[in-house]
């Protein structure tokens, strides 16, 4: 049997996924670890960070990214998503 | 909050475009720059130092009497996007270039945006003149510990140990000697009012050097002197490594040697030796007080 | 004491170097870095005392690789501005006078040289790539004075950096000197320099020898850049040649010569016409451009020409260059100087000069010179 899971998402961002150069640093300086890089790739040929629910809104991301792919906004209410939790 | 080396829990999200009913917290770049587009590498360190010197400028509101001055680097590039009075120096002369604009112009901001290869190496002597003789004038160092635009060979503050293409079993102390701490030689001279060593491994480092840069365009306002900022960079090309793993050799290498800190402040100097205990002694109040149950307890 | 930037107009007795300090004063010059070197150190201590009087700065800078770069700052930011050496110091300037002339600021340069042996420095350029300098030769104190007004003034109308050649002579002679403001063409405001008022605008400035420009409103690119420069070098050829020439109508052997040298080569002209000999006296007063046509028609009738210089013979290259086979061309002069190697030999000797140039006009171009004097020390 499946349990659901409430994620709140505090903020959320803007990500230009065609200025991105695929260097990753933002996947790591996420503190809630909601980005993750996509199998796809952009026009340079290189694979770009995806957002998934959680962003508290820090810009963390945003001020690690050399290449200024993020705009950071917030949420006054947060928007809850809800997911199957892992069993 | 997703496991490390898992997904992160939940579907994709759009981050196409801006959410209806959020509000912008931080802009995509800073008002002074005039793209964000650049030919840097991907991973490089600079163009976060980049932004928040501009923003520090910005929120000080002295865009409009700015005057930069660039050396030769990877960053030269940014004279063609920086929406300042800009001048281009030679390879480690921006100090005296400065020191000519702020002489004739002393009621202006006057800075400069120089790399370790060229103020270390071939600059030495500007800058420690241009503090010696206390120029109201902000330098601004970009520390990747390398010649990056060349393709990454030793400069005067490489580390032991740290390969580069021309050191490439390792900086060996025997051989190539020890590398310059420019900032505790900047901080010991009389007419430096405002020294400081700041880094872009995190997000938290990048705030507190946003902070040193605030304070060192403050001592240029206030007329108290010569102002230094250092600020460590990452650059995994001329590191030979992923892009991903910068961050954490720029703390464990060049940031064990080069230390962040303030090394002078109100007439206060601190070496590098000192503000290295002081950084291990809070890492140890920090990991004692997470131990104790968090940082509030 | 003035404060109005114009030097009170009374003639005194002044060192050469004072005067030139004064004359780079009363053109507006409010800027001056330098490093003390033989026989220049005395320019450096009148801007000094004299520039803060002014309202101006005078840094003794660590070097003179950053004397040159505070110079080009000032520049930068509008002034006018300038530094200065001996030849040696100039070296090590030489990478910043070439990219000062791409980045088009008008920066004045003073060699107070030990010889004359700086010629190729001065117009060949001792930096890297495609780049020229006007370069002035002051005969005498009061040229000196005329031509340092007119170097600031030629710097700012073309954008591009004039050097003025002086020497020790030139520097430690003292005579009656009236350092009267030269009466020059208006020119328009600097609206390249940079104030920082366009920062944030979308119009900021930039100044690089590149050329580059900034991203909305990009420069034409180096290639351009580059040939737009060698353009404007050319127009400045065509247009800035100066030059004092004296019996050369039907003179038979005509002798060239530039800087204080040529008062020595002009006096012994004038005396060997008194006597009846048929020779003719050119003296470059730029360098570059060098007067060529000016020279090539002085020695058109020409059967010897020569030149007299304090080194072992530069600038004879260009007058060969100007002659074009249509005369041999003899090198007169040669290197000589005092026991410190700073100041002036004994070649420098009215009746020596006088008597070289007789010898070459009676047994023509292979004539048997005198040897060159010694000085006492070697």
């Amino acid at each position: 049997m499946s349990t659901l899971q409430e994620i709140k998402s505090r903020g959320t961002v803007t990500i230009d996924v065609e200025a991105c150069k695929g260097c990753e640093l933002c996947i790591v300086a996420c503190p809630p670890r909601v980005l993750e890089m996509s199998t796809a790739v952009n026009e340079l040929g290189v694979r770009y960070p995806l957002l998934h629910p959680g962003c508290t809104g820090c810009a963390a991301c945003l001020m690690v990214c050399p290449d200024f792919c993020f705009e950071v906004f917030r949420f006054d209410e947060p928007v809850v998503t809800v997911v199957e939790a892992p069993a | 909050m997703a496991a490390a080396g898992s997904s992160p829990a939940g579907p994709v999200l759009d981050t196409s475009a801006p959410p209806a009913g959020a509000r912008k917290i931080a802009d995509l770049k800073p008002d002074l720059l005039l793209t964000g587009d650049h030919n840097l590498c991907p991973g490089c360190g600079e163009p976060l130092a980049v932004r928040v010197w501009l923003e520090a400028l910005q929120e000080l509101g002295v865009a409009q009497d700015s005057i930069l001055v660039l050396g030769i680097g990877c960053y030269t590039m940014f004279s063609a996007t920086v929406d300042l009075d800009s001048v281009q120096a030679l390879h480690g002369r921006a100090p005296s270039v400065a020191t000519g604009v702020k002489r004739m112009r002393p009621d202006k901001v006057v800075l400069t945006l120089q790399g370790d290869g060229d103020m270390v190496n071939e600059g030495l002597q500007e800058v420690l003149h241009t503090a010696a003789r206390g120029e109201r004038v902000t330098c601004i160092l970009l520390n990747n510990g390398v010649f990056g635009e060349t393709g990454g060979h030793m400069t005067a503050t490489s580390v032991i140990g740290q390969r580069t293409k021309s050191s490439l079993e390792g900086r060996d102390a025997e051989y190539h000697g020890y590398p310059i701490l420019i900032g505790d030689l900047v901080a010991r001279l009389q007419g430096a009012a405002y020294v400081a060593r700041g880094s872009v491994h995190n997000a938290g480092a990048v705030a507190r050097t946003k902070r040193m840069l605030r304070r060192a365009f403050e001592t240029q306002l206030a007329g108290e002197g010569f102002s230094f900022v250092e600020v460590l960079t990452m650059c995994p090309t001329g590191w030979f490594i992923p892009t991903a793993d910068g961050p954490d050799y720029l703390h464990d290498t060049l940031g064990e040697v080069h230390v962040m800190g303030e090394l002078k402040v109100d007439g206060v100097v601190k070496t590098t030796e000192e503000l290295h205990e002081e950084n291990a002694r809070k890492q140890r109040e920090v990991e004692s007080a997470l131990e104790r149950g968090g940082l509030d307890q | 004491m003035s404060t109005t930037g114009v030097a009170a107009p009374t003639r005194r007795l002044m060192e050469g170097s004072e005067a030139i300090a004064e004359a780079a004063i009363a053109a507006g010059c409010r800027f001056f870095a330098g490093y003390p070197m033989t026989p220049f150190t005395e320019l450096l201590e009148t801007f000094a005392r004299r520039l803060p009087e002014e309202g101006g700065v005078c840094i003794n800078a660590e070097s003179e690789l950053e004397a040159v770069g505070m110079a080009w700052g000032a520049l930068a930011a509008g002034a006018r501005a300038a530094t200065g050496s001996t030849g040696q110091g100039l070296s090590l300037m030489q990478e910043s006078f070439s990219e000062i002339t791409l980045a088009e600021l008008p920066l004045v340069v003073f060699n107070m040289a030990r010889s004359q042996g700086d010629y190729f420095q001065a117009t060949r350029g001792g930096g890297h790539g495609d780049y020229r300098h006007i370069v002035l030769a002051p005969v005498d104190i009061n040229e000196a004075v005329e031509l340092t007004q007119l170097a600031f003034h030629l710097a700012d109308r073309w954008r591009n950096p004039v050097l003025v050649y002086g020497d020790y002579l030139l520097a430690h002679v003292t005579e009656s000197v009236l350092v009267e403001p030269l009466e020059l063409p208006a020119l328009p405001a600097k609206e390249w320099a940079l104030d920082g008022t366009l920062g944030g605008s979308g119009r900021s400035r930039s100044i690089s020898p590149l050329g580059l420009g900034k991203h909305g409103h990009e420069g034409p690119g180096i290639e351009r850049h580059l040939r737009a420069i060698a353009d404007k070098h050319t127009e400045i050829e065509r247009a800035e040649q100066r030059v004092e020439t004296a019996f050369t109508d039907d003179a038979e052997t005509v002798v060239v010569a530039f800087g204080t040298p040529a008062r020595f080569v002009r006096y012994a002209v004038q005396q060997l016409r008194a006597d009846g000999e048929k020779v003719g006296f050119v003296r470059p007063i730029s360098l570059w451009p060098f007067p060529s046509a000016a020279v090539a028609e002085a020695c058109a009738g020409a059967t010897a020409v020569a030149t007299f210089e304090l080194c072992t013979g530069q600038m004879i290259d260009d007058v060969r260059l100007a002659v074009l086979g249509a005369a041999p061309v003899v090198h007169l002069g040669g290197i000589s100087t005092d026991g410190s190697g700073f100041g002036v030999g004994p070649l420098l000797d009215a009746e020596i000069v006088r008597d070289r140039i007789l010898a070459l006009h009676r047994d023509g171009p292979g004539a048997e010179l005198p040897p060159l004097p010694l000085n006492e020390r070697g």
